[in-house]
């Protein structure tokens, strides 16, 4: 391993280490497991469709789920350490502010998808009761994984806005939820009265909406993973500009 | 080491630090000193490479710490102000991280984590959560974490605040030990603290470099250093001024009378603090035959010095 990636492990390793060292990634992961048994099979209704599949039941209800699941997960990142000072100490150890970037951002990836892994069974579930399309399910874990990337890069980004835990939750909830709407009909119908086309088009390729659904159905679209991929990297940019204006203003 | 040039910084329209300028070499002890909001942490906080310069330029070993921060940083070790440290680790758990940042992995880590954890005296302590800790206890976590790397640059910020008497004493030793083969620099509030361990001090007021010498220098320039007061029983205070500043190397003398007592204080004609000037008055004592029960030369007081140069209006604030 080359110097940066073992300063980006490092720093994931603390973090993740800060997560199961505490309550807090186990009542989130429980959370996160109820409220998925929850929606899949009450409001879903999984059994009563009849379908051997679980785009409908499960993975359409993610964008909802993490919209605030994925904000508490990461809203501690930045202003904890801006909170406590400690953002003084790791800036100036040897490393990058990317590196320390990229290695938070890794270690709550990485927790995220530990819990979205932990939905295995009702993988289980659906191939017992029926025959489903594996690749599909496959493609939809993928895009709910790169989802909640997406979701957790802006986390990252309003954490490191503000020492208050609280602040970069609301933030990160509105623009997540931005994300969300923009492609969603009832507001680009609101939009298309008074916008030109090209405007609201250009909201409306902001949405997480209509890239996730595609690998709900089962395509993975070198597009779709582009969106993902962009919407991560300007976040994290973002937030290595936010840190480094902290530090001159 | 450390080279410090034409440092400015501006938080929006207020100037912290004024341009100052100063190197420290290897094998030196720095003071900074000066009041509260003066720009020492700032100036810390440029020099660790946290806080961009407005202008003006950071060497540490050589490297601009603007241009390789992370070849710099890898020089320094660092004790920010607050001795911050991640409160849901334990001591071996953040000491261990730090080691691995610095680059020391494995056993050269375990090692590392030993060594600064005996020089702090913190074996006891190294399987509790940071945040189960005293106050003293934390202090010297994170600044054993400053020195874990051996580095030949240490800047520490208020290192012995909080620490109980005990404490200090123990990390003053620590730093003259280290002091030896590095290139420290730290601030304090507690003028002992430059006496007992620095081999020079700066004072800075209001972003600006107002004195910069040996803690003796600085003391020198005290108005009282390198005079000399006498005590002496049975003889009038006329007399004593009169047979004191007929001696030839006396600029002026003055003497008063207290409850038979006469006190006396002699300034010399040159302000060097040496034994010429006490030693002529032993003789005048002895040859006039005076009892006195004492006699020694005023070395200057240290805090006397700072506060003539960090309060330059005093008179002026008494008044209003």
């Amino acid at each position: 391993m080359n110097e940066s990636l073992r300063n980006i492990w490092t720093i994931a390793k603390r973090e993740l280490g800060g997560y199961f060292n505490s309550p807090v990634a186990y009542v989130f992961i429980v959370i996160f497991l109820l409220l998925n048994g929850f929606f899949t099979f009450m409001l879903g209704n999984f059994f009563e469709i009849g379908e051997a599949s679980l785009t409908r039941p499960f993975f359409s209800w993610h964008p909802w789920l993490y919209l605030f699941l994925v904000p508490a997960a990461g809203m501690r990142l930045w202003a904890e350490e801006r909170r406590v000072g400690t953002l003084e100490l790791l800036l100036t150890m040897p490393i990058t502010a990317w590196q320390a970037i990229a290695g938070k951002f890794a270690a709550s990836w990485i927790f995220l998808g530990i819990a979205l892994f932990l939905t295995f069974p009702v993988v289980l579930t659906v191939s017992f009761l029926g025959n489903p399309d594996l690749g599909a399910i496959l493609a939809g874990y993928l895009g709910s994984f790169l989802l909640a990337g997406a979701y957790l890069a802006v986390t990252v980004m309003t954490s490191a806005m503000t020492r208050n835990q609280v602040i970069s939750f609301i933030l990160s909830v509105v623009i997540c939820f931005f994300l969300i709407l923009a492609g969603w009909e009832p507001v680009t119908n609101l939009l298309v009265r008074w916008a030109p086309s090209w405007l609201v088009e250009t909201v409306a390729s902001f949405s997480v909406m209509p890239h996730f659904s595609s690998f709900q159905r089962g395509v993975v679209d070198f597009r779709d993973l582009l969106f993902f991929a962009s919407v991560m990297v300007f976040s994290l940019f973002s937030t290595s500009v936010i840190l480094r204006g902290l530090r001159s203003s | 080491m450390i080279h410090v040039e034409n440092l400015v910084k501006e938080f929006g329209t207020k100037r912290a630090v004024n341009g100052i300028s100063f190197t420290v070499n290897k094998g030196e002890i720095l003071g900074f000193l000066g009041p509260n909001g003066a720009g020492k942490s700032t100036t810390m906080r440029m020099i660790t490479g946290f806080l961009p310069p407005t202008s003006g330029r950071v060497t540490v070993g050589g490297h601009d710490v603007a241009v390789e921060p992370v070849a710099a940083k890898k020089l320094i070790g660092y004790l920010p102000e607050s001795a911050p440290a991640y409160s849901d680790m334990t001591v071996h758990g953040f000491l261990s991280f730090i080691a691995e940042l610095r680059g020391l992995r494995g056993a050269a880590g375990q090692d590392a984590v030993h060594r600064v954890a005996s020089m702090c005296v913190l074996e006891g302590v190294l399987h509790q959560s940071i945040d189960t800790l005293s106050k003293g206890y934390r202090h010297r976590t994170c600044l054993a974490q400053s020195i874990i790397h051996d580095p030949q640059v240490l800047v520490l910020d208020e290192p012995t605040d909080g620490l109980d008497p005990n404490q200090k004493h123990e990390i003053r030793l620590l730093l003259k030990r280290l002091g030896q083969n590095k290139a420290i620099i730290f601030s304090t509030h507690i003028l002992e603290e430059v006496d007992a361990v620095c081999s020079r001090a700066i004072i800075i007021d209001r972003g600006v470099v107002v004195a910069n010498g040996s803690p003796a220098e600085l003391r020198g320039r005290h108005e009282l250093a390198g005079s000399v007061t006498l005590r002496v029983l049975g003889v009038g205070a006329e007399t004593v001024r009169a047979k004191l500043g007929g001696l030839s190397i006396v600029e002026k003398s003055t003497a008063r009378e207290e409850s038979g007592w006469v006190h006396a204080r002699v300034f010399p004609k040159s302000k060097a603090v040496n034994g010429d000037l006490a030693g002529a008055i032993a003789e005048l004592t002895v040859r006039e035959g005076w009892r006195f029960d004492e006699l020694h030369t005023e070395e200057g007081r240290l805090d006397e010095v700072f506060r003539s140069f960090t309060l330059p209006d005093t008179a002026t604030s008494k008044s209003k």
